[in-house]
C-alpha cells in the first residue's frame, strides 16, 4: 500500500484546527464582535475552512487513483449547491416582506 | 498462465474496490445536494417565526455546543479506526469504532432532549414555518447520524467476526467517510442555524 | 381528492368499474398461466432474482410499454372529452385525475424506465464491459420503479387517484386541498421509483467512467455512451432535490408542519424546488434521446459523425446549463426582472449547443449513403419536429411574452413537441435499432412504417392545432368550454389527430406480437452493419457478454475491425478465454422494494405501524445483504467455449 492514509499527525492537526475552528465563531458571536452582516460572513467562512480541514485531514480527498472523478463530482457538486441556496434566496426574496 | 489467472483476479477485485468508493463519494454529493435543499429552505422560512419564539429565545448556547463538540470528537476518533485498519490492527480499530459510536449516541442522546425541550415550550414542528424548516434540516442530519450508528454497529460485528480482509476494509473506510460527512453538515448546522440563529 | 369522500375502494363511476374488471381477469389470467405452466419458479430464478443488466433492461422495457399505453388512454380520454364544447363525457373531478396521472406516468413511468432500458441493454455491451459497476444496485433500482410504479398505478382503484397536477402545486396539494390518500400516493409512489433513478445515475455513470475497456479513451466512446454519462451527471444533482421537496411535501401533510402551506409557509418554495429538479428532468430524458439519434445517424449513413467533438461538448454544456434555467417555468411569479433575465437568457443559451448538435445530424447524413430503415426513419423525422419544438421554446423563453403564453394549449403543444417528437420518437428509433441485440430477430418493416406514419401524421393533426388554441386563449387543464369560445373545431381536430397516434401504438402492438413469430432473424449479431462494439458480439449477447474483452484502438472501434477483417492479409488470432467474474443473482432487491412498497402503502393511508414495519423489513434488507460475504462467482473457462461454440463465435 503505497498510498498514502494520513498519519497520527495529520489527524491531530486536523482536529486541534477544528477545535480552534469552532471556538472562534462561538466567542464572536456570542462578544458581538461584529456587526450582523459582517458576523454572518466571517462565520460563514470560518465553516468552510472546517470543511477543507475535514476534507484534506479526515477525508484525504487528495488520496485515490487518477483521474480523480470524485474531486471533480465534489467540485460540481459544490457550485449545485451554492446554485440552490443562493439562487433560491435570491429568488424567494420577492415576497420576504410578506411574513 | 495459473499465476496470469490470479494476477488477473486480483486486479478485478481491486478495480472493484475503487468503484465502490467512486460510488460512495458520488452519493455523498447527492446527500450534500438533499441538505443544500434543507438549508435554502431554512433559509427562505427562518423569517417565518408568527410572533412565536424566535431561534435567539429558543436555542440554548450549552446545548448545541456540546452536541458540536462531541461530534467533532467523534470524527476524529473515526478518523484514528481508519488509522488504526491501515496499520491492521483489530483490536485498536474496535475500539475506536466503539468510542466513536459511543460519542454519536450521546450526540443523538442530546439532540433528541433538546428537541423534547423545544417541544415542551410549545415549539414544535407544526407550529410555523421556521419551525418547520429547523426540525426537517436538524431532523434530517439527526437521522443520518442515528443510520450511520446501526450501520457502524454492524460493521464493528462484521470485523470481530471475519477479522481486517478486502471487504472489511472497504466497509470501514466508507462508513468513515460518511461519518466525516456528517460532521460536515453538522459544521454548517451550528453555523447556520445555532450560530446565525442567536446571533 | 375533492368534496366527494371516498371509501377504501374507488366506486362510483362505470369506466372505473370496468376498468376494475379487466385488471382483476388480467390479474387471473397471469396468475392461472403461471400455475398451469409451472412457471413460478422460472419467474423467480430468471428473472425476479436476477442481476443481468441485459434481463433488468427488457424488465424495464416491458413495463414502460405497459405505462405507455396506460398514459395513452389518459390522453385519449381527455381528447375525447375536450373533441366537443359542453362534454359531460367526464366530471370535472374524474378529469382532474387523469391529466394529473397522464403527465406523471408519461415522464416517470413511461419515459425514464424506457431510457433506463435502453440504458441497461446497450451501455455494458457499447463499452465492452461484462456488466454494470453495481450490479446489485441495478437489479434494486428496477424494484424501487418497479413497486413504486405499481403503489401509483393501485391509486386508480383503492384509494382514489391523485388529482393536484402532475407537479402538484400546494397549497391545493397540501392536506387542505387534498385530504384523501390519492395525494400520498403521488408521493410515495415517485419518492420510491425516484430513489431507484438516482441509483442508476451512480451505477451507469461509474460504470462509463470505470469500466470501459482498454484503449476506449473518453474521447474515443461512442456518442450514446457519452449522451447517458451526461444525462447521469443530470439525474445526480437533480434527483436529490425531487427527493427533499417530495418528503417535505409529505411531512407538511402527515405531521402538519408549515414548508409549504399558504398559513406560515411558502408555497412558492416547492414550485422553486421542483422545477429545480423538473426542468433538468426534461435534459435527463432528452440527452439520450440525443445520443441515439447520433448513433444511428452515423450506422444509417455509413459515415463517421460529423463533429464528433463539438458533439461531446454540447451535450456536456446542455448537462451543466440546463441546472441553471429552472425558473422560466414561473416566470409569473413576479421575482422581478433581474431574476427572470437571467433565467431567459439561461435558457435561450440552451439553444446554441441544440443548434450544433442539428447541424452536426445534417452534416452527417449530407453526401452519406443513407439507408432509410425504421430507425432512420423516426430520427429523420425528429429533426423537424425538435427544430420547432425548440424554437416555439425560444418564444416561451421570452420573459415578457410568457405572461401571455404561460399554463396556455401553447405550452402545451411545445412540450408535447419536444417530449415527444425529441424523446418518445428517440426512444421509438432506438428500441428498433437495438431490437435485434436484444431478442435476436429483427420487427417487421412494413407494419413498422404503417406505425411510423399513423403516429407522426397524428402527431401534428393532434398538437398544431394546440398552438392556436393557446393563442385564442384556452388554458390548461380546463375540463369543458362552452360554443361561444370559438375553440370547437380545433379541438375536434385535435382529437383525431390523438386518435391516430393511438392507432400508432396498436400498430407497434401488432408489430411486435408479428414479428416475435415472424420476425427475420438475426444470425449475425450485426443486422445494420453498426459501427460500435455491441454488434460485435452475437444476438442475443451471452450472460458475460464478451467472452474476450475487446481492446480498442480506434472510435467506431466495430467498423475499423470489420475493415480490418475484410483485408487478405487479416489473421485471426484464437481467443484465449479466462475465468469470467460474474455477480451471483439475488432475491433481496425485489424483497426490499416491497418492504418499501409496504412502507408507502402504509404511510398513504396513515397506518403508521404498517409504514414502520415495512421500513424494519427494509433495514433488515440492507443489514441481510451487508453481511453476506460471497456475492460473486466464476464461470469456468470450458464453459465459456461451450457456450461459445454454440453461438457460432469459435473459428
Amino acid at each position: 500500500m503505497e498510498e498514502n492514509h494520513g498519519s497520527t499527525k495529520l489527524y491531530v492537526m486536523g482536529f486541534v484546527l477544528s477545535l480552534i475552528l469552532t471556538v472562534i465563531p462561538l466567542w464572536l458571536v456570542v462578544q458581538h464582535v461584529f456587526a450582523k452582516g459582517m458576523l454572518t460572513i466571517v462565520i460563514t467562512a470560518i465553516a468552510v475552512g472546517q470543511l477543507l480541514i475535514q476534507l484534506f485531514c479526515f477525508m484525504h480527498i487528495k488520496d485515490g487513483e487518477k483521474p480523480r472523478y470524485h474531486a471533480i463530482a465534489l467540485v460540481l457538486g459544490a457550485v449545485i449547491v451554492f446554485t440552490i441556496v443562493a439562487g433560491s434566496i435570491w429568488i424567494m426574496t420577492f415576497n420576504s416582506q410578506v411574513h | 498462465m495459473n499465476q496470469a489467472i490470479s494476477k488477473h483476479t486480483h486486479e478485478h477485485e481491486h478495480h472493484h474496490d475503487t468503484f465502490k468508493l467512486l460510488g460512495f463519494w458520488i452519493f455523498l454529493v447527492t446527500d450534500c445536494i438533499i441538505f443544500a435543499c434543507l438549508f435554502a429552505v431554512y433559509a427562505v422560512l427562518r423569517g417565518h417565526t408568527d410572533g412565536d419564539l424566535t431561534g435567539k429565545e429558543l436555542f440554548e448556547i450549552k446545548g448545541f455546543t456540546a452536541e458540536t463538540f462531541i461530534l467533532l470528537t467523534s470524527s476524529f476518533t473515526s478518523g484514528l479506526a481508519t488509522l488504526a485498519l491501515h496499520k491492521g490492527k483489530k483490536a485498536q480499530l474496535i475500539n475506536w469504532l466503539i468510542v466513536t459510536v459511543v460519542l454519536g449516541l450521546a450526540f443523538v442522546g442530546l439532540e433528541v432532549s433538546e428537541f423534547r425541550t423545544m417541544v415542551h415550550e410549545g415549539a414544535s414542528i407544526s407550529t410555523n414555518g421556521f419551525l418547520s424548516a429547523f426540525f426537517t434540516l436538524v431532523g434530517t442530519h439527526g437521522l443520518h447520524v442515528s443510520f450511520g450508528l446501526i450501520w457502524m454497529t454492524a460493521v464493528i460485528l462484521q470485523i470481530r467476526r471475519h477479522g481486517i480482509n478486502e471487504k472489511v476494509k472497504e466497509k470501514v473506510t466508507i462508513v468513515g467517510l460518511y461519518w466525516h460527512f456528517l460532521d460536515v453538515v453538522w459544521i454548517f448546522i451550528y453555523t447556520v442555524v445555532y450560530l446565525m440563529g442567536v446571533m | 381528492m375533492g368534496e366527494k369522500s371516498k371509501g377504501f375502494f374507488v366506486t362510483g363511476d362505470p369506466l372505473i368499474y370496468g376498468a376494475d374488471v379487466a385488471i382483476i381477469v388480467t390479474l387471473l389470467g397471469i396468475i392461472i398461466f403461471l400455475t398451469v405452466f409451472k412457471k413460478w419458479g422460472w419467474l423467480w430464478k430468471e428473472w425476479f432474482t436476477t442481476v443481468d443488466h441485459k434481463r433488468i433492461g427488457i424488465m424495464y422495457l416491458v413495463s414502460s410499454l405497459l405505462m405507455l399505453f396506460r398514459g395513452g388512454v389518459d390522453a385519449l380520454l381527455m381528447r375525447l372529452q375536450l373533441a366537443a364544447p359542453n362534454t359531460h363525457f367526464l366530471t370535472s373531478q374524474h378529469y382532474n385525475e387523469i391529466f394529473t396521472t397522464h403527465g406523471t406516468i408519461m415522464i416517470l413511468f413511461m419515459a425514464m424506465p424506457f431510457m433506463f432500458a435502453l440504458f441497461n441493454i446497450v451501455i455494458p455491451l457499447q463499452i465492452g464491459a461484462r456488466d454494470v459497476a453495481y450490479p446489485f444496485l441495478n437489479a434494486l433500482s428496477f424494484w424501487l420503479f418497479f413497486f413504486g410504479a405499481l403503489l401509483f398505478n393501485l391509486s386508480f382503484v383503492v384509494g382514489g387517484s391523485p388529482d393536484a397536477g402532475w407537479l402538484s402545486y400546494p397549497p391545493l396539494s397540501e392536506i387542505a386541498g387534498s385530504p384523501g390518500p390519492g395525494q400520498n400516493f403521488y408521493i410515495w409512489g415517485i419518492q420510491i421509483s425516484g430513489i431507484g433513478s438516482l441509483a442508476t445515475g451512480i451505477n451507469f455513470l461509474v460504470t462509463i467512467l470505470k469500466m470501459r475497456a482498454p484503449g476506449m479513451k473518453l474521447m474515443k466512446m461512442p456518442l450514446f455512451s457519452w449522451s447517458v454519462l451526461s444525462s447521469c451527471i443530470t439525474i445526480i444533482f437533480a434527483f436529490p432535490v425531487l427527493t427533499v421537496t417530495l418528503a417535505l411535501l409529505f411531512v407538511d401533510r402527515y405531521l402538519g408542519a408549515h414548508i409549504f402551506t399558504a398559513d406560515s409557509g411558502n408555497p412558492m418554495m416547492y414550485v422553486n424546488l421542483i422545477w429545480m429538479w423538473g426542468h433538468p428532468e426534461v435534459y435527463i430524458v432528452v440527452l439520450p434521446a440525443f445520443g441515439i439519434y447520433s448513433e444511428i445517424v452515423s450506422t444509417f449513413s455509413k459515415k463517421k459523425i460529423f463533429g464528433y467533438k463539438s458533439m461531446v461538448f454540447s451535450m456536456m454544456i446542455i448537462s451543466i446549463l440546463g441546472y441553471f434555467t429552472w425558473v422560466h417555468h414561473f416566470f409569473t411569479m413576479g421575482a422581478g426582472a433581474d431574476v427572470n433575465t437571467f433565467f431567459a437568457i439561461t435558457t435561450m443559451a440552451i439553444g446554441i449547443p441544440t443548434g450544433v448538435k442539428i447541424f452536426n445530424w445534417l452534416f452527417t447524413m449530407f453526401r452519406g449513403r443513407i439507408t432509410i430503415s425504421q430507425p432512420m426513419l423516426w430520427t429523420i423525422a425528429f429533426i423537424p419536429c425538435f427544430v420547432v419544438g425548440g424554437a416555439t421554446g425560444v418564444m416561451l423563453a421570452i420573459a415578457p411574452a410568457d405572461y401571455q403564453y404561460h399554463n396556455s394549449y401553447f405550452l402545451i403543444a411545445h412540450f408535447h413537441q419536444t417530449l415527444i417528437g425529441g424523446v418518445v420518437f428517440g426512444y421509438l428509433a432506438g428500441l428498433y435499432y437495438w431490437w435485434p441485440k436484444m431478442f435476436g430477430f429483427k420487427l417487421n418493416e412494413r407494419l413498422g412504417k404503417w406505425a411510423f406514419w399513423t403516429w407522426n401524421i397524428g402527431f401534428y393533426v393532434c398538437f398544431m392545432p394546440q398552438y392556436a388554441l393557446g393563442f385564442m386563449g384556452m388554458t390548461r387543464r380546463v375540463y369543458t368550454y362552452g360554443w361561444d369560445m370559438g375553440w370547437a373545431p380545433f379541438n375536434m381536430v385535435s382529437t383525431v389527430g390523438a386518435f391516430l397516434m393511438g392507432i400508432g401504438f396498436i400498430f407497434q402492438a401488432w408489430q411486435i406480437l408479428y414479428s416475435i413469430k415472424n420476425g427475420e432473424k438475426d444470425v449475425t449479431g450485426d443486422p445494420w452493419n453498426g459501427r460500435t462494439l455491441e454488434w460485435s458480439i452475437p444476438s442475443p449477447a451471452p450472460l458475460y457478454n464478451f467472452a474476450v474483452i475487446p481492446e480498442v484502438k480506434h472510435d467506431d472501434d466495430w467498423w475499423e475491425t470489420k475493415k480490418a477483417m475484410a483485408d487478405s492479409q487479416y489473421k485471426k488470432e484464437p481467443p484465449q478465454y479466462e475465468p469470467i467474474h460474474m455477480p451471483k443473482q439475488s432475491g433481496i432487491p425485489f424483497i426490499m422494494s416491497a418492504c418499501w412498497f409496504v412502507v408507502g402503502f402504509g404511510f398513504t393511508f396513515g397506518w403508521s405501524y404498517v409504514g414502520l414495519a415495512g421500513l424494519l423489513g427494509v433495514g433488515l434488507c440492507l443489514l441481510a445483504r451487508s453481511f453476506q460475504q460471497e456475492t460473486d462467482y466464476y464461470i469456468p473457462v470450458d464453459e465459456v467455449r461451450k457456450t461459445e461454440a454454440s453461438l457460432g463465435r469459435v473459428g
